[in-house]
């Protein structure tokens, strides 16, 4: 039900984007999605990957202070309102999203990234809402 | 002014009454001080050989740690019941180093920085304003007692608050400033951009500065601000010593006058610990022979100085030492405060998330001291509000030890640079001004 996300802390510095890349890229580790914010003095890169795995131990090896993090894919439909639709089962169950990025955005479909303050109830309260959420395997299926 | 007459006594005079003093501490912290009792013993001296200043080498020198070791009260001189007050400032890591004064050390006290204060031209016509932090520094307390024994209206107002600090100036009539040398020239700035031109708009015509070197080119960047007219001349002390008032410059600014009655500066080879002859440049090390609650003696300043034994044309005869060059230690002075990397190392090794290896960027911007540590993030983290706690974590804990605010920068692991020999993890990249 969760899928893993690889996260790296870069330091804003340039070429320090351009180095996890090119680790990820020796590794042949492909990347899904991403998000990057612009803030001054460091930045968080969160990724679904193709080898989440692989490409955390790579990162490691070359000094990087990389982790996975469980993460939540929900699959939604390209239609006005469903992610509200969602956030409101979320809001109502007091549990607060830290954060949210785009899976993907092809055919009619708008699938979505979020960690949730609660992952486990967070889960459960999505699927018993009938909310569909990808796991790493369908990612691995559709997206690569 | 000369304010004392032991200012202009002959050589010989003063020899002869540091003698006297100098017999009279050695023989009192041989009976009360126990810790340098078992160094005299160790070094096989006993007050009875102190016969001539020469002998003064003789005797075992204190050092910080010595102050460590003993902390709080362990060299004190005095029963708790006796002392009237006590600071302290930073110690190389953990404890501070504590000092304390009876009644008459705190007159003694006094009488030093009314004659420091006095040769950098204060008067009881002046209206000073004491911009050191008040609290357990003694800079602050020191001046503040010193300028008001001569007469001088006092302005407590601290350090901070830069904008209130040119309003008091210019609607008290401020003549005296007493401040840091990095902060007196931010106060200058502060007040350009403000639109005052203390030059025209502020009657302040005389800096006491110190805590802090005062370079050359710092005080001709003073006059720029503060105008041509303007006398800025630095003193020297620290807390271990009594604090402000060991010495300072008269208006000729050739040298920091000794207050010879009270301290005796030797030079010596600070790896040797041999005396150095007069005028050659070594480690400072003063020998308190005036002070009952703390009279350390032969304590190692760790100031790299020289001393000057010509009479002064201000009228002085006694000793000068020049403004200081360097430390033999790597103690930092960061906006007038002491800080040695080995405060800063003890916290960061206390915090597990990051790694062992940092280091130490310092760095001067609109003349204030920036502290800027880098350290290695060794636990991942993948939340903003997580990197953001741990680095709020990291300053507090800084803050606690040092009382300064420092930056810190987060990196991945191994980006520091790593050593083999003796780490090198502080850039002191400070300009002269």
């Amino acid at each position: 039900m969760f899928i893993k996300q690889l996260s790296v802390f870069i330091e804003n510095q340039e070429g320090r984007l351009e180095e996890v890349l090119d680790v990820l890229k020796q590794e042949e580790v492909s990347i899904i999605s991403l998000s990057l914010a612009d803030t001054s003095e460091y930045g968080l890169l969160r990724m679904i990957t193709s080898n989440p795995e692989a490409g955390q131990k790579a990162l490691k090896e070359k000094g990087f202070a990389a982790m996975l993090t469980d993460v939540l894919a929900v699959k939604l439909s390209h239609q006005v309102g469903k992610l509200q639709e969602v956030l409101s089962h979320v809001c109502k169950a007091g549990l607060n999203v830290e954060y949210m990025y785009a899976l993907s955005n092809k055919d009619n479909e708008a699938s979505i990234i979020c960690k949730i303050s609660n992952g486990d109830e967070a889960a459960e309260l999505l699927k018993s809402k009938e909310v569909e959420l990808y796991s790493q395997d369908d990612i691995m299926k559709i997206f690569c | 002014m000369i304010w004392a007459k032991e200012e202009t006594m002959s050589r010989d005079e003063i020899e002869a009454l540091q003698l006297e003093r100098l017999k009279e501490t050695v023989t009192r912290v041989y009976e009360k001080v126990m810790p340098y009792r078992r160094k005299m013993e160790e070094a096989g001296v006993k007050p009875a050989d102190i016969q001539t200043l020469k002998d003064l080498s003789r005797l075992p020198f204190v050092t910080k740690q010595d102050m460590r070791d003993n902390y709080p009260f362990g060299l004190f001189a005095v029963p708790k019941d006796d002392l009237v007050r006590i600071h302290a400032s930073s110690g190389t890591t953990g404890k501070p180093t504590v000092v304390g004064y009876t009644k008459k050390d705190l007159d003694v006290w006094t009488e030093c920085v009314s004659r420091i204060a006095a040769m950098g031209g204060a008067t009881s016509k002046d209206v000073a304003q004491i911009c050191f932090g008040y609290g357990m520094f003694t800079g602050a307390l020191g001046l503040h007692f010193g300028l008001e024994n001569i007469g001088a209206a006092l302005v407590p107002s601290s350090t901070g608050n830069t904008e209130k600090q040119i309003m008091y100036m210019k609607d008290f009539g401020t003549t005296l400033l007493v401040a840091t040398p990095s902060y007196a020239l931010r106060i200058g700035e502060v007040a350009h951009q403000m639109g005052i031109d203390p030059r025209k708009d502020l009657k302040v015509k005389i800096g006491l500065v110190g805590s802090e070197l005062l370079t050359e080119a710092m005080r001709t960047e003073m006059h720029k601000l503060w105008g041509e007219d303007m006398l800025v001349t630095s003193n020297y002390g620290m807390s271990e010593l009594m604090g402000p008032g060991v010495s300072g410059e008269c208006e000729y600014l050739c040298g920091m006058h000794v207050n010879e009655d009270f301290f005796i500066p030797e030079i010596i080879n600070p790896k040797t610990g041999e005396v150095l002859p007069p005028g050659e440049k070594g480690e400072l090390v003063i020998t308190c022979i005036y002070k009952e609650a703390l009279p350390l003696i032969r304590y190692r300043t760790k100031d790299v100085t020289r001393l000057i034994y010509e009479p002064c044309k201000c009228g002085r005869t006694t000793v000068r030492m020049e403004n200081l060059d360097g430390r033999t230690d790597d103690m930092l002075k960061i906006r007038g405060v002491n800080v040695f990397p080995s405060q800063i190392e003890e916290v960061l090794l206390g915090i597990d998330e990051i790694g062992p290896h940092y280091e130490i960027i310092v760095t001067r911007k609109n003349h204030s001291d920036i502290l800027e540590i880098r350290v290695e993030l060794v636990e991942p983290v993948d939340a903003y509000r997580k990197l953001e706690a741990l680095e709020k974590k990291i300053k507090q804990k800084l803050r606690i030890v040092l009382g300064l605010d420092a930056k810190i920068r987060l990196e991945s692991p191994n980006t520091l640079q790593r050593f083999e020999g003796k780490a090198q993890r502080v850039k002191d990249l400070r300009k002269e001004v």
